[in-house]
């Protein structure tokens, strides 16, 4: 559905490769691409404000300098504010109450809610193996609760028969009613498609979210949205405590800017995708992937690999001369690879990363989680200069103070030590390989025994 | 029969001024009115026009559209046609008529041997059959005999979703059960308009994303099968917009014009916070007519396109200037 939006940030990225550095002037023009890029893909005009007066400081900042592409690191960080605006993480159901879990879903006529809710029960009845009663309370629409009871038939859930005479509100604690007698998991509830500017009919939706108390209150999206979205979903968000939102028809060629607006509006997690027509065509949300494919990344793991390959390119170079020097691999390398490390968002997703790397991930990932490569960190950290570059130094009292420093044990400066002695030892090995051969073995410079590649 | 909730009282009826200040009701909801960009202000400065700007763009006008309109009137501001925000509101007014005008052509159906053939075709959601259903009130009002062909066999309960508007309006529905072919469905209808006599037959289609090729394909399928039956049928080809609907409306336009050629426009759901800008940018791009909008739920708010009632209420003249002018 990015596709356009995708082909645009690859052109700006293309241009901007290629040239020295970015400068004041280049950034500008760059900029106003982005934000017609985003405009076109409509994302709502104050995001788009927002977003940019973020890239331009960033990109004047020192993250820039530092990079050896200017192009690379902008694209870095148009990516990187892009996963930000769309959140940190894909959040499943959080269906953790005492059953009938009530599932709510609200939104525009034709955002897709009936069809959504059919997904969701499928996916509950399939996947969570619940048991599952629906009831719509679109007492308006023509032939909107048939549609319900029809997709409720075929997709096997259960199915609560609406009086259209009744107040939707009554129908909706008589369906809680038997969800509860009827010892159910979940009670999924479509409400009618309503406009954020009709007071009585937000007024209504209100005392149905009363009525149930739903633990999820979904608020459904067309993708095709364009910059009003910014404005349903601020009165959506202010009407009813949302707690997520599906974003449906993503299977056309919508640039899906709505997703990026909603998403900063209203602070609560896409939880979904609607991808089609069919009942199984729901997918989970997940915000970097969605990113990477408006930055024309096939996924976002080749993009950052890429860009973090590029960063580490500079410090790859240096230790390779200091080896061919036949200086020794020092406390200090050791340190600016688990640096490196943490930079690509800890060892977890940089195992996940690598492909053909699963055993070894596993292997190294029992013995060093990320909070012992930040405590190793901060030890380095204590130590003199001197130190990290002559370890041999290291005595009792030094390594007491030391340890006092980082907060740490004396054994755990031992660990390191002799963690970093085996490390020397295989650098030794290696380099009788050939240091063509072990760069090859582990592309970015990595030392062996901290998951390098 | 399901509730007439939403029915509109007697005194709300299809006058001009009733529709007008309700058009404008429903446009200048977010309180961003274009209007009041003008108010109060001695002088054009850059900032003024950045605004418009920006109001244009957040009314889904487009980036192109958006761009002529300002590029335009930056030009008039150096020849000095323009002087003070009065005459800037004039001249911007001028330019958005210029681009809506030529479209704002209304539906005509002619004396004829034949039925006149509507079809109607859009994305999901965008208000296919809820505007058949005003369509066909409307028209019956203007004493046509009016045949509703029910070709959503895909969606549950569409069907009866149009039975239902049959109903009301006490007008035939010929249908057949969900999963059955479209074009077949559409085809018996096409029968049956003869053989009863009407003069116009409006055919309902299931809704589908324009990227979906072999969905595509079907809704030419029943087109050919119309102009087997009448080479001049369709004659109507409406795509139904929703006025929320962003840039990707242009790409709906595209697609549903290469596969069906439309013929006519349906904006739907003006009564929101939504501009429908984007009719701008499809006026420039294609030039087909825009025949109706929808500004509400009820039987009679199906209202035929104006192209300077659509603007003033996008610029937030006040209805008695209007009158005035």
């Amino acid at each position: 559905m990015f596709s356009n939006l995708s082909d645009r940030f690859e052109a700006i990225g293309k241009r901007l490769r290629g040239k020295g550095r970015l400068t004041e002037d280049n950034i500008q023009e760059t900029l106003r691409e982005v934000r017609m890029a985003l405009l076109e893909a409509d994302v709502a005009l104050p995001v788009v404000k927002d977003f940019i007066a973020d890239v331009r400081e960033r990109a004047l900042g020192a993250e820039v300098m530092k990079s050896l592409t200017p192009g690379q690191a902008f694209i870095k960080i148009v990516h990187a504010e892009l996963v930000q605006l769309m959140g940190e993480q894909n959040d499943a159901l959080d269906l953790s109450t005492r059953p009938p879990a009530v599932v709510m879903v609200a939104g525009l006529q034709g955002s897709g809610k009936t069809t959504s809710i059919a997904k969701l029960g499928r996916r509950l009845i399939e996947q969570d193996k619940k048991k599952v009663l629906a009831v719509s309370l679109d007492v308006y629409r023509p032939a909107a609760i048939d549609q319900l009871q029809r997709l409720a038939s075929e997709v096997g859930f259960d199915f609560y028969p609406t009086d259209t005479t009744q107040d939707p509100v009554a129908t909706a604690k008589a369906a809680l009613g038997q969800a509860t007698t009827g010892y159910y998991d979940v009670l999924l509830v479509d409400t009618a498609g309503r406009l954020h500017v009709d007071e009585e009919m937000m007024s209504e939706v209100g005392r149905i979210h009363a009525a149930v108390q739903p633990v999820e209150t979904l608020f459904v999206v067309d993708s095709m949205t364009g910059q009003d979205a910014a404005n349903t979903a601020q009165a959506f968000n202010a009407a009813l405590p949302l707690t997520g939102v599906i974003l449906t028809k993503t299977d056309g060629d919508a640039r899906g800017g709505a997703a990026l607006s909603i998403r900063q509006i209203t602070g609560k997690p896409i939880k979904f995708l609607g991808i089609g027509e069919k009942t199984d065509a729901l997918e989970a949300f997940h915000p970097d992937r969605v990113a990477s494919r408006i930055l024309g990344m096939g996924d976002v793991l080749s993009l950052v690999e890429e860009v973090e390959r590029s960063v580490d390119r500079g410090q790859a170079e240096r230790m390779a001369d200091k080896f061919k020097k036949g200086q020794g691999f020092d406390l200090e390398d050791l340190r600016d690879q688990m640096q490196q490390i943490k930079r690509m968002g800890g060892l977890g997703s940089l195992m996940d990363k690598m492909p053909g790397m699963g055993q070894m991930s596993q292997q190294v990932g029992n013995q060093l989680d990320d909070g012992q490569v930040r405590r190793q960190v901060a030890i380095i950290d204590s130590m003199t200069p001197d130190e990290r570059r002559r370890p041999d130094v290291i005595n009792g009292s030094r390594k007491r103070r030391i340890a006092a420093g980082a907060g740490m044990q004396v054994q755990d400066v031992n660990r390191l030590l002799k963690q970093h002695k085996q490390m020397q030892k295989m650098m030794k090995q290696l380099k009788k390989g050939g240091m063509k051969k072990m760069m090859r073995q582990f592309g970015g410079g990595m030392p062996p025994g901290l998951g390098g590649r | 029969m399901l509730p007439f909730k939403r029915n509109k009282t007697a005194n709300e009826t299809a006058n001009e001024t009733g529709f007008f200040s309700k058009l404008r009701a429903g446009l200048k909801r977010t309180g961003s009115g274009l209007g009041q960009l003008f108010s109060g202000r001695q002088s054009i400065d850059a900032d003024l026009l950045e605004e418009l700007e920006t109001h244009l763009l957040m009314a889904d006008v487009g980036i192109e559209a958006t761009t002529q309109i300002i590029d335009d009137l930056t030009a008039r501001l150096k020849r000095n046609q323009i002087n003070d925000p009065d005459s800037l509101r004039t001249a911007l007014r001028e330019d958005m008529l210029a681009i809506l005008e030529p479209v704002a052509q209304p539906l005509v159906i002619p004396q004829q041997k034949q039925p006149f053939v509507i079809l109607t075709v859009g994305i999901n959601g965008a208000g296919k059959t809820t505007t058949i259903g005003k369509l066909a009130a409307k028209l019956k009002q203007d004493g046509h005999r009016v045949v509703l062909a029910a070709g959503d066999t895909f969606r549950a309960a569409a069907v009866e979703q149009l039975k239902v508007w049959g109903e009301r309006t006490d007008i035939p529905v010929i249908s057949q059960p969900t999963g059955s072919d479209s074009a077949s469905v559409v085809f018996d209808s096409h029968q049956s308009a003869i053989a009863r006599g009407a003069d116009v037959l409006i055919a309902d289609t299931a809704g589908r994303l324009h990227t979906q090729a072999n969905l595509m394909d079907e809704l030419r399928k029943i087109a050919r099968v119309l102009g087997k039956q009448d080479e001049n049928a369709p004659h109507e080809v409406l795509l139904v917009l929703d006025a929320g609907t962003g840039q990707n409306a242009l790409a709906q336009a595209e697609q549903f014009s290469e596969a069906v050629n439309v013929s006519g426009f349906v904006l739907t759901k003006l009564d929101g916070t939504a501009k429908g800008g984007v009719i701008f940018a499809i006026a420039k791009r294609f030039g087909i007519p825009v025949r109706f909008i929808g500004i509400g739920e009820g039987v009679e708010d199906l209202r035929t396109f104006n192209a300077e009632a659509f603007v003033d209420a996008l610029l937030d003249v006040s209805a008695t200037e209007k009158n005035a002018s």
